[in-house]
This record gives structure tokens, C-alpha cells and sequence, in this order.
């Protein structure tokens, strides 16, 4: 009872603070699954400039970025926020995997360590955000327990979510699976990467944040 | 080879968090496969992940971690009824949870009614 009250009051805050001031929107998701690409294409689109890097190496966002301040419409409607890329959250980050992926050893281990705080640093921004974008790979298993984990920490906050199904250009991309795993969700397919079907995560962002 | 430790939900029932992780990370660490009744609340799990990452170095690569758990598919009234009034009675105590050290658990799939668990070492898989 005493939880259900905390969680009203919270919410009634919430909204208060929603309607004076801009929403924090984070975009989250496990590595490589196109956070900063989609940070990117909403940026390029509303601002005309790039938020941060992006590479074929995961953990290359180990740092919390912010793009203050970003106007995007629909129709009539506007929405403005500030845009918050996360590092990717993981279980595990080995740095042999970097090795692997041609990286120096040196290297590596310095990616390696700045991606555990990134993960730390993404994990208690959890707590500041208003909306939050998770950005799964389509091509993936969504049943990871990660994407489970930021689902669920999401819906104890009482914190709108908007489920994207990323890279949906490639073949064995399935939205499918997406939905059946998340299906308490609104889940929209997009390729952050070329652009598709853009619109419609502008118009599913509308509807979510209501 | 594998070795399987068990934690029954009496074992870390009433368990102050920080003292729950590093029982649990403590498992790990000595490359134990924990099988653990019932689950951490998604707080919990997320504190988890923190400390886990906190640990990291050389040697510990990070965890692999599943819940299973059943759900509410709201496809027929009588069992999602069912299902809630168990949840509500038996809260955390519901579900299987499985975690084990990155470095020796390959992959961990969840389907999502059951987990299959690729080792490293074996070239056949284990499922449970």
C-alpha cells in the first residue's frame, strides 16, 4: 500500500516537473545496438549536427553524452527534450574481445575499464530519466536478460518506454520476436543507420509520452 | 568441469543487499555455476550488475545471468488471475535464477519458458 503511494506521489511530481521544465529522454540498450546512431539521426534531423562516434566496436560510447535542448514535431504537435546517449549496458566486458576486434592490448584494457564505468555511470542516470528509448539490434535475441533488467527497473519507476527494434535494414533483423518479447510495449522497427521508417518512431515518441 | 551450486530463497531471504551481492559475486569468483531459487528484485539486479562491474579486471571477465520466471500473458483471465495471487503471496520467491562467471558460461538463451545454458569448456550444450 505504502508502494503504491510512494509511486502516485512520485508520479504526480513527475508530471509537474515534465510540463515546467524539458524531459530527459535516454536511450538505452545493451552494446551495438545503435544507441548513438539513433542519437545521431534525431540530432542530424532537429539540430543538423552529430551527437558522438560510432563503431563496428562495442562500448565505444563509455561516457554519459547530453544534447541539451532538442525540438522535434509531428504533425502539430512538439516535443522538447534533452537527448541523453548511454553507454551500452552489459553483464560482462572482456578485453580480449577488443584485442580481438584489432585493437592494442594497451588499448583494450583502457577501453575495458572506461566501459565498466560507463555501464556504472548509465545505470544511475536510470534514475533522472522521464522517457526512456531502449534500442535493441533486431537481429539479436531480446530475451537477454539485460533488455530485461532496464525493462523492468523502467516499470518499477513507472517510467514510459518506447521499445525500438533497430537495424532493421539487415536480413535476419525479426520485429517479431521484439514484440513477443516485450509485448507489454509499443515497439517500432527503424534503421537509426538509413533513416527508415523514422517517422514513425517520432510519432510512437509522441504517443508514449503522451 | 562444471560445478553447480544451489542457494535455496531461505539463504538470502531478509539479506541486506550489499551482503546478497557479495555472497553471490564471492559464488563466481571461484567459477561456480549459481542455480539460485527465486530471484532479485530488478533493483537488486541492477545494483548487481554496478558491483559487477566494479570488480572487473584481468582475471574476472563479468557475469552471465538469467531469470526465469512465469509470466502474465494475459491470454487467459483464470491464469493471469492465478498467477497474480501466487506473485502476490509468493513475491520473490518465484523463479529460477542462474548465474555464473563470463568466462566459463558462453551464452545463456532464454526462450522464454526455459534457459539453455552453453558452457565454454563443453562442446555439448546443458539445458535446464
Amino acid at each position: 500500500m505504502i508502494g503504491i503511494l510512494n509511486k502516485f506521489i512520485a508520479k504526480v511530481f513527475r508530471d509537474i516537473f515534465r510540463r515546467r521544465t524539458h524531459l530527459k529522454l535516454g536511450l538505452y540498450g545493451p552494446p551495438n545496438g545503435g544507441k548513438t546512431t539513433l542519437a545521431n539521426r534525431i540530432t542530424e534531423d532537429w539540430i543538423g549536427e552529430k551527437m558522438g562516434t560510432v563503431s563496428n566496436i562495442p562500448h565505444e560510447t563509455r561516457e554519459i553524452v547530453v544534447k541539451e535542448q532538442v525540438n522535434i514535431r509531428s504533425g502539430k504537435k512538439e516535443l522538447s527534450f534533452n537527448l541523453v546517449d548511454t553507454p551500452g549496458i552489459a553483464t560482462k566486458i572482456d578485453y580480449e574481445d577488443f584485442v580481438k576486434a584489432g585493437l592494442s592490448v594497451k588499448k583494450s584494457k583502457k577501453r575495458a575499464k572506461e566501459a565498466t564505468k560507463g555501464v556504472i555511470d548509465a545505470i544511475k542516470w536510470l534514475d533522472e530519466m522521464d522517457v526512456v528509448v531502449i534500442v535493441l539490434d533486431a537481429t539479436q535475441d531480446p530475451y537477454s536478460q539485460v533488455n530485461i533488467t532496464i525493462m523492468g527497473n523502467m516499470q518499477a519507476r513507472d517510467t514510459p518506454v518506447l521499445v525500438v527494434a533497430n537495424k532493421m535494414d539487415l536480413k535476419k533483423a525479426d520485429i517479431k520476436k521484439v514484440q513477443a518479447a516485450f509485448p507489454q510495449y509499443d515497439v517500432v522497427g527503424i534503421s537509426a543507420k538509413y533513416g527508415n521508417n523514422i517517422d514513425k518512431f517520432y510519432e510512437a515518441l509522441f504517443t508514449v509520452v503522451g | 568441469m562444471l560445478t553447480l551450486q544451489f542457494i535455496p530463497y531461505s539463504d538470502i531471504e531478509g539479506v541486506p543487499l550489499e551482503q546478497k551481492i557479495k555472497k553471490i559475486l564471492g559464488i563466481v569468483k571461484e567459477d561456480k555455476i549459481i542455480v539460485m531459487e527465486g530471484r532479485l528484485k530488478k533493483s537488486e539486479e541492477t545494483e548487481l550488475i554496478k558491483a559487477t562491474m566494479e570488480r572487473i579486471d584481468n582475471n574476472f571477465k563479468g557475469i552471465e545471468v538469467s531469470v526465469i520466471y512465469p509470466e502474465n500473458r494475459g491470454d487467459n483471465l483464470g491464469r493471469t488471475l492465478k498467477n497474480s495471487l501466487i506473485g502476490v503471496l509468493l513475491g520473490e520467491r518465484q523463479g529460477l535464477t542462474v548465474i555464473g562467471p563470463a568466462t566459463l558460461i558462453k551464452e545463456i538463451k532464454k526462450d522464454p519458458d526455459k534457459i539453455q545454458l552453453f558452457a565454454k569448456e563443453k562442446k555439448s550444450k546443458r539445458k535446464r
